[in-house]
């Protein structure tokens, strides 16, 4: 049976699409057949962020609108094999997502995928509502920042009343939570709440800690998901992640400030 | 923090902290409407202007708060702060 993950927050500029991206690469390289989808239809960005973004022929309202079969709009990733994009449209019709025409397409993707990753836009518009509806799980990325924290409890009262298995009175979509651009420092100085803050107010599980990262831009700047980049710290705190997702106990890194030199303790830095 | 730091004695409460309070209530104040029907807000409205038609009160005179005591058992509590009287 396919799973379906989407990854949402309410708030914009968070990381949702870096995190869709680095999840659903490392589902990809765990040897798990796995296919994300963009859901902010207008806004694509998707298809930037894994560095596909001249190969988008057809996209997700094509396949809605049958202007395109599934095969012609899906992106066969270069780097990793088992990943697929879905991109999302430019035009800016934003009824182009409907449930049945939505559902048709999980339901064909889930013939073929393990993993089906919905990268949803931010808001709680359409598009974001149409990418929490089908969920079976949802990553709900968060900045340890007040707007943040607030939106993604605003989402999360949309999950337990507006999903499909709110709906229908089916197990609950399982909730995780995702912080990301976390500075340990800034937290040891008390200018930035705490990991478990924001666990105490929110209330689900963690899924993962992505550290503020430089990583993450020149990612971005190049079009290869972060967590190719295991050198780096968001990396390998994204790669943490998968590995939970898939059922893996791992302890938290990158929680602490990183060692200081004798110097910088005398004088600062 | 360096040691320099350490002897600057202006230590102001941690914002953080005061992050965390504010979220806590907002948070709270949420969920409480969460689970409200979703005819509860125009219900509230409608009660307010009733009782402003008798009374001279502010919105913010006015509470009203749906509770959910246990399964089968809620409790609509309604506050009005009437004026003082001259």
């Amino acid at each position: 049976m396919a799973q379906i993950i989407v990854v949402t927050s309410g708030k914009g500029g968070v990381g949702k699409t870096t995190s869709s991206a680095a999840i659903a690469t490392g589902l990809a390289m765990k040897g798990h057949k796995t296919v994300v989808i963009d859901f902010d239809i207008g806004l694509r960005n998707l298809d930037l962020i894994m560095g596909c973004e001249r190969r988008v022929v057809y996209d997700f309202v094509n396949v809605i609108n049958e202007e395109a079969n599934l095969n012609q709009a899906l992106i066969k990733d270069k780097r990793t094999a088992n990943l697929f994009v879905l991109p999302a449209s430019q035009t800016r019709d934003k009824d182009a997502l409907t449930k049945e025409g939505v559902g048709k397409v999980l339901d064909d993707l889930a013939k073929e995928f393990e993993y089906i990753i919905c990268d949803s836009p931010a808001g709680i518009e359409t598009g974001a509502m149409m990418a929490l509806y089908f969920a079976d799980i949802a990553i709900v990325t968060t900045n340890p920042e007040v707007s943040s924290v607030r939106d993604s409890d605003r989402i999360l009262g949309m999950l337990q009343s507006k999903s499909k298995r709110a709906e229908e009175g089916l197990e609950p979509v399982k909730e995780f939570l995702l912080l990301t651009r976390y500075s340990p420092a800034r937290v040891t100085t008390g200018e930035m709440l705490s990991v478990q803050d924001v666990e105490e107010i929110l209330a689900i599980p963690l899924i993962g800690v992505i550290p503020e990262s430089q990583a993450v831009l020149k990612a971005s700047n190049s079009g290869v998901p972060v967590i190719i980049d295991q050198e780096s710290d968001a990396g390998m705190a994204y790669s943490d992640a998968v590995e939970r997702l898939l059922g893996q106990e791992l302890p938290f890194r990158f929680l602490t400030e990183e060692k200081k030199g004798f110097l910088k303790r005398i004088f600062g830095s | 923090m360096s040691l320099l730091d350490y002897f600057k004695t202006n230590k102001k409460p941690s914002t953080a902290v005061t992050a965390k309070e504010r979220l806590q209530i907002i948070v709270a104040h949420q969920r409480g409407e969460r689970d409200a029907p979703d005819y509860f807000p125009k219900m509230k409205q409608e009660i307010i202007e009733v009782i402003r038609k008798y009374v001279q009160v502010g919105p913010d005179q006015v509470s009203v708060q749906l509770e959910q005591n246990d399964e089968n058992l809620s409790v609509l509590e309604l506050n009005v702060t009437l004026p003082e009287k001259n």
